[in-house]
C-alpha cells in the first residue's frame, strides 16, 4: 500500500512536468499576444518614445521573444516568477500576500458545501421520493445552474444594502470578528454550486450503497440503523464524492475570481483581473502557473485519498 | 401492452400480429419516446424551446411594440417598468435602460446572442474536442500522450482564466466569445470521447472489422464514432448550459459581449452599477440566465438517463 502510494506520487510528479511546461509555454505565448505595450501602460499615454524604449530595455522586452522565453523558464525553475511591472514587486511576494484571502473564502466555502451538501444528500437518499427529497433536489438543480456573479449581486443588493445585515465589500478592519462578518456573503456565494453538486452526487451514491447486498446483510445481522448509514453506507458511497471534491476545488478558483470581483475581496482573483487590464505579463504568467501547480497538487492529493478509501482502484501501470 | 402479449400468445404468435407488436415495442424503446416519458427532460425541453422561440421571435416584439433594441433615447433612460412614453404607444413592460432602450426588447435580442454563443461555443468545442479525442483514443501511444498532456495543461487553467486571457488576446466581439468559450471547453470533450473510443475500439465488432481490412478512416468514422458518441451528446447539452454561464461571466467582467450588442451577460453587466436604484436590469437578466441554464441542465440529465440506463437513480 505505502509502496503503491509512493509509486503513484512519483509517477504523477513526473507526469506533471510536461504539463507544467505546456502551461508555461501556453501562457507565455498568450500573454505576448495580448494587444498593447506594457511599457506604454506603465508610463501612461503621455510617455515619449525614448522613455518607452528605455522602459522596454529595463523590462527585457527588447530581447527577441525566444530569449525572453528561455530566460523566463530558467528563472521559474529556480523558483523566481519574475517581477510584476505594475506593482514593482516580485510576483511570488504578491501571490504570497494575496493567497490567504482567496484560501479563506475557498476553504470555508468548500467546508460549508461539504457539510451541508453531504447531509442533504444523505437525507434525500434515506427519504427517497419524499416531499423533502423533492424540494432539496429541485433546490440543488437550481443551485448547480446558478450564475454566481448574479447571486452575489443579489446578495449585495438585498442582504447588504437594503437590509444592512452584512457588509457590502472588503475584508474588514483586521479584527477576527469583523473578518468573519465580512466573509459570510462571499463564502455563501462561493459555496452555492459545490453545495448543490455535493447534495446531488451524495444522494445518488448513497442510494446505490444503501441498496447494496452488503448493507442488506448488515441489516439482517441486526446492526443498528444509525451505524449502518454513517459507518458503512456512507463509507461505500465516498469515492464519487471525493472525485467531485477534486473537481469542485478546481471550480472554486473560477468561482473565486468572480466572487472576489463582486465583493472587492482582495485575493488572487482581483489580482489576476487587474494584472490582465494592466498587461502585467509577469504577474499573469506567475498567477496562472501558480493556479496550475495548485490544481495538479490538489488532483494528486484527491487521487491518493481515493486510493486509500477505495482499495479496489489500482494505479499500477494503467491510466484513467 | 400486457393484454396484447397475452392475446398474441393465445393466437400462437400470428406473424402479422407479431410484426405489429414488434413495431410498437421498437417505438416505445426508441430514444425519443423514452425521453418523452422522462418528466425532467420534458420540463427542460419546454424551457429550452420557449427560450429559443423567444429569441427567434424577437423581431415580432419589435414589430408589435415599435421598440428597437438599439435605438438610443437617453432622455427616457431608466424608466420604471410599465411607463408609457407617448400617448398611444405601448408601455415599456420592464422599463428602459440607461440609454432609453426597452429592456424587454434588449433581453429578447440578448437571448439570440446568448444562445448563439452557447450553441456556437459548444459546437466549436465539440468538433475540435471530438476530433482530438478520437485521434488520441484510436492511435494511442505517443500521439495520445502528446494530445492528452496538452489537454491536461489546458485543464489546469481555471476555465474562466483561460477564457479571460483568450478574450484579452482576441478582443471582445461575438465571434471571439464563441472562439474563447469553445477553445476553453475543448479538453473536456476530448477526454470524454477518448475514454469512450478506447472502450469501443476493443469491442468485438471493431476487431472483426479490423480483420476484414477496413481502413483507419472508415474504422474511425463508421464503426467507432457512431458507437462512442452518446456520452458526447449528453456532455454537449450540459456544455451549452455551461457556455451560457461562461458568456455571462465574461461579459460580467466586461470582456465578452460589449455595447451596443445585447446579451444576457452584457445587460447584467450594464445594470451592475445601478443596482441600488434600478435593480430590475440585472435582476431580470440574471433570471433569464438562471432559467435557461436550468432548462439545459434538466434536459441533459434526462438525456443521460435515457442513453445510459446504468446511471438512472
Amino acid at each position: 500500500m505505502v509502496n503503491q502510494v509512493l509509486k503513484t506520487i512519483l509517477k504523477r510528479v513526473l507526469q506533471a512536468i510536461p504539463t507544467l511546461l505546456i502551461v508555461v509555454t501556453f501562457t507565455f505565448i498568450l500573454t505576448r499576444m495580448i494587444p498593447g505595450n506594457p511599457a506604454q501602460t506603465i508610463l501612461g499615454p503621455q510617455a515619449t518614445a525614448e522613455s518607452i524604449a528605455a522602459m522596454e530595455t529595463k523590462l527585457g522586452l527588447d530581447q527577441p521573444k525566444w530569449v525572453q522565453y528561455i530566460d523566463y523558464v530558467l528563472s521559474v525553475l529556480q523558483g523566481d516568477f519574475g517581477t510584476s511591472y505594475s506593482y514593482d514587486q516580485p510576483v511570488t511576494e504578491l501571490i504570497a500576500q494575496r493567497i490567504p484571502a482567496t484560501l479563506q473564502i475557498t476553504i470555508i466555502g468548500l467546508l460549508i458545501a461539504i457539510i451541508i451538501g453531504v447531509c442533504i444528500g444523505i437525507f434525500s437518499a434515506l427519504k427517497q421520493y419524499s416531499a423533502g427529497d423533492y424540494i432539496f433536489m429541485v433546490l440543488a438543480l437550481v443551485g448547480v445552474s446558478m450564475p454566481i456573479f448574479w447571486l452575489g449581486l443579489m446578495m449585495v443588493k438585498y442582504l447588504a444594502v437594503d437590509l444592512g445585515w452584512f457588509p457590502v465589500s472588503g475584508r474588514g478592519d483586521g479584527s477576527f470578528g469583523d473578518l468573519v462578518y465580512h466573509m459570510v456573503l462571499p463564502c455563501l456565494c462561493l459555496a452555492t454550486i459545490p453545495t448543490a453538486t455535493f447534495a446531488r452526487i451524495t444522494r445518488s451514491s448513497m442510494l446505490e450503497s444503501i441498496h447494496a447486498d452488503s448493507i442488506k446483510a448488515l441489516r439482517a445481522r441486526g446492526i443498528k440503523e444509525k451505524a449502518i448509514i454513517w459507518k458503512h453506507a456512507l463509507k461505500n458511497a465516498l469515492p464519487p464524492i471525493v472525485t467531485v471534491l477534486g473537481l469542485q476545488i478546481a471550480g472554486c478558483f473560477t468561482g473565486a475570481i468572480l466572487t472576489e470581483s463582486i465583493f472587492s475581496w482582495p485575493g488572487m482573483g482581483t489580482l489576476i483581473v487587474k494584472a490582465i487590464t494592466n498587461r502585467d505579463y509577469m504577474l499573469i504568467q506567475g498567477a496562472v502557473l501558480f493556479f496550475a501547480i495548485v490544481f495538479i497538487v490538489v488532483n494528486l492529493v484527491v487521487d491518493l485519498v481515493y486510493m486509500i478509501i477505495n482499495p479496489r482502484v489500482s494505479y499500477e501501470g494503467g491510466s484513467k | 401492452m400486457a393484454n396484447n402479449t397475452a392475446t398474441a400468445q393465445a393466437k400462437g404468435f400470428a406473424p402479422e400480429y407479431d410484426e405489429e407488436l414488434l413495431k410498437r415495442e421498437r417505438k416505445a424503446n426508441s430514444a425519443w419516446s423514452k425521453l418523452r416519458r422522462n418528466k425532467t427532460a420534458m420540463v427542460g425541453l419546454v424551457i429550452v424551446v420557449v427560450m429559443i422561440l423567444l429569441a427567434v421571435c424577437a423581431p415580432l416584439y419589435t414589430q408589435i411594440t415599435g421598440f428597437q433594441f438599439n435605438k438610443i433615447d437617453p432622455v427616457h433612460g431608466y424608466l420604471e417598468p410599465g411607463t408609457v412614453v407617448n400617448e398611444g404607444e405601448m408601455a415599456h413592460i420592464l422599463g428602459t435602460d440607461k440609454l432609453g432602450r426597452d429592456l424587454l426588447c434588449r433581453l429578447l435580442y440578448g437571448a439570440r446572442t446568448s444562445l448563439i454563443v452557447a450553441f456556437g461555443g459548444t459546437i466549436v468545442a465539440g468538433l475540435i474536442g471530438a476530433l482530438l479525442g478520437l485521434i488520441a483514443g484510436f492511435f494511442g501511444g505517443w500521439v495520445d500522450s502528446l494530445i492528452m498532456r496538452i489537454m491536461d495543461g489546458m485543464l489546469s487553467f481555471p476555465f474562466i482564466l483561460l477564457a479571460i486571457i483568450l478574450m484579452t488576446v482576441l478582443g471582445s466581439g461575438l465571434f471571439n466569445v464563441i472562439l474563447a468559450i469553445g477553445i476553453g471547453s475543448v479538453p473536456n470533450f476530448a477526454r470524454v470521447l477518448r475514454g469512450e473510443v478506447i472502450i469501443v475500439k476493443n469491442a468485438e465488432y471493431c476487431n472483426a472489422a479490423r480483420v476484414l481490412g477496413v481502413s483507419n478512416a472508415r474504422m474511425l468514422f463508421t464503426h467507432i464514432l457512431p458507437n462512442a458518441i452518446s456520452p458526447l451528446i449528453v456532455y454537449a447539452t450540459l456544455g451549452i448550459a455551461g457556455a451560457i454561464i461562461s458568456e455571462a461571466a465574461l461579459s460580467f467582467l466586461g470582456l465578452g459581449i460589449t455595447e451596443p450588442t445585447p446579451s444576457w451577460g452584457q445587460i447584467l453587466y450594464s445594470g451592475k452599477d445601478v443596482m441600488s436604484n434600478h435593480p430590475i436590469i440585472s435582476t431580470v437578466s440574471g433570471i433569464f440566465i438562471l432559467v435557461t441554464v436550468l432548462g439545459f441542465n434538466l434536459l441533459g440529465d434526462g438525456i443521460r438517463d435515457v442513453m445510459d440506463p446504468k446511471m438512472k437513480k
